[in-house]
């Protein structure tokens, strides 16, 4: 188990350390996509805390995305350092009302009204002049990162957003699986595996759900909040259930409850992507393919959970 | 006579127009094994699902060291210091025999609603759970992944986890099942040694076994009480052998 731990640390800083150096390399393009990528890593991984963690198939995870995207779209210039953390709070908040609701159903019936919630979000959104309608909302300027009249970070530099992305990404990464091997984690593993059995060994197992399922918003708003800094504008798509169901997929090919599988997940579908797009037009195919391939052949994903994993 | 640690009073259970129990009256006493035999379908696992709070009655009460718990959820019932053990193996498969009851002695902490420190350093919940291995003698075992026990080590787990708990009343429901004559020794002899300290109510088909560990039995045909007593009284009591231990087979 040792072993396992320091080979998983060692892989994760040669990772880290690559990805630190490639801006000394990569062009601007690829830098913008790379950085495209840490997003949707973040957002996969705040999916997989329900998803493969818990067990709880959402498909509706885009809204709090998006309520954190739009949050940032509707402020007027502001600090990074205060309106990160307040968009995060919309979306923990909106996790927090709809989860006390949607967590009382089980099963198919939890995908279909998490669905709902997040296409009712998309139809308000969409057809409401106030976010912009279907155009989607600009932001007026992109978040000031000055501390103390000292400009740490300069937002409308790619170079700079990467390096934001790639530095929360990896504390995202840290954060979640210290939660994993925590006592709540323990729980949320237990509830995944048997909740009857959690619940007569004496577990409120509801409130450790709607706890999951607001850190996991909270997460998912940081990756939304991340995508309007970089797109500069929201748009409704970014909390349809396509977009949820892009994360969907990019946990469950990497490797549902690894973590490290959904960032994963997101590098190589998004990667896939860029490389089929330029051969053919008739990308998606080739994409379909090989999640098609991937499932038939690693059905349990890119990186397997150890066979049951506790805290893996 | 001590005060009964459980007690039901004419509780009851129908599903739509069967009642799969009626009237059940029954105490369970600390230091204690209380039987509960009956037919396939007499109502007691029904009877034992009421009482873990995983089924609410219809009708009647339960009552827990004097205090009112009819209808209360499972996970409230459990933190009042009842647990229970299933039927159907019900340990977690991906985590190792100690990992099984570190979570279960987990539920004790104050909360556990904790993000950060890790699950294996808590001094208190760790002792509970060597403490529950031990007891159920699984102490050689801890390491073992669960998945890798045998059928037999399962269910001892599953007490084992029950215990992690530290529970002042027991509910078993058939720890037997399934296992082997060996298998069967060494939990009648766990169950015996279980008895200082708990209430236990016992619900089983091996009458062997009944008969060995049991202070008091319940016999319970239709979902109603049919006899109660000590072993040596229900087994000569007239109706019980007509309706049920002389009857056609005495195993199902």
């Amino acid at each position: 188990m040792m072993g396992r731990q320091a080979a998983r640390r060692a892989l994760l800083a040669v990772l880290v350390i690559a990805l630190a150096l490639f801006p000394l390399v990569g062009a601007k393009f690829y830098l913008t996509y790379a950085t495209k990528i840490m997003i949707m890593a973040i957002f996969a991984m705040s999916l997989d805390l329900l998803v493969g963690v818990t067990g709880l198939v959402s498909l509706g995870h885009a809204l709090y995305f998006g309520a954190a995207g739009y949050a940032l779209a509707m402020m007027d210039g502001p600090s990074l350092w205060w309106s990160l953390p307040a968009a995060m709070a919309v979306a923990a908040l909106a996790a927090l009302a709809i989860g006390a609701l949607v967590l009382r159903a089980s099963g198919i019936y939890f995908i279909m009204v998490t669905l709902a919630f997040a296409q009712m979000a998309y139809f308000f959104v969409r057809d409401s002049s106030y976010f912009g309608g279907s155009d989607g909302k600009y932001l007026n300027a992109r978040p000031d990162a000055s501390l103390f009249g000292w400009q740490a970070l300069d937002l409308d530099s790619h170079l700079h957003r990467y390096y934001l992305a790639l530095a929360l990404a990896l504390a995202v990464y840290v954060l979640l699986r210290r939660v994993l091997g925590s006592a709540f984690g323990q729980v949320l593993v237990g509830i995944r595996d048997n909740e009857p059995r959690m619940r007569s060994l004496g577990f409120a197992t509801f409130r450790f759900k709607l706890a999951a399922f607001v850190l996991a918003g909270a997460l998912a708003g940081l990756a939304g909040y991340l995508a309007a800094l970089q797109d500069g504008i929201m748009n409704p798509e970014q909390l349809g259930w396509n977009r949820s169901g892009e994360a969907l997929i990019m946990v469950i090919l990497g490797g549902m409850g690894t973590l490290a599988g959904p960032a994963l997940g997101a590098g190589a579908l998004m990667a896939l992507e860029l490389v089929f797009s330029t051969w053919t037009k008739h990308w998606q195919l080739l994409l379909g393919a090989f999640v098609i391939g991937v499932v038939l052949f690693l059905p349990r994903g890119l990186l397997a959970r150890r066979q049951g994993g506790g805290h893996g | 006579m001590a005060e009964a640690a459980l007690r039901t009073e004419r509780l009851s259970r129908s599903f739509g127009g069967l009642r799969a129990v009626a009237d059940v009256s029954l105490a369970c006493l600390s230091g204690q094994v209380h039987a509960v035999i009956g037919p396939n379908g007499a109502g007691k696992t029904t009877l034992i699902n009421m009482l873990s709070g995983d089924l609410a009655p219809s009708g009647g009460r339960i009552e827990l060291f004097g205090e009112d718990i009819t209808g209360l959820r499972p996970e409230a019932v459990s933190q009042r210091g009842v647990g229970r053990s299933y039927q159907k193996t019900n340990v977690f498969l991906g985590f190792s025999a100690f990992e099984n009851c570190r979570l279960a002695a987990q539920s004790r902490l104050p909360s556990s609603m904790r993000f950060f420190r890790p699950a294996e350093r808590y001094p208190e919940v760790n002792a509970a759970a060597g403490r529950a291995l031990e007891a159920a003698g699984l102490a050689a075992r801890g390491d073992a992944p669960a998945a890798a026990l045998s059928h037999g080590e399962q269910r001892q787990l599953e007490i084992a986890m029950t215990l992690a708990t530290a529970p002042r009343v027991l509910l078993l429901d058939e720890p037997l099942a399934g296992m082997g004559a060996e298998e069967s020794a060494r939990m009648v002899a766990l169950i015996r040694a279980l008895r200082t300290g708990h209430a236990i109510l016992l619900v089983e088909h091996d009458m062997d076994a009944v008969f060995a560990v049991a202070d008091v039995l319940t016999v319970i045909v239709n979902g109603a009480v049919l006899a109660s007593g000590t072993p040596q009284e229900v087994r000569a009591n007239p109706e019980v052998q007509q309706a049920y231990l002389g009857g056609e087979g005495e195993d199902e």
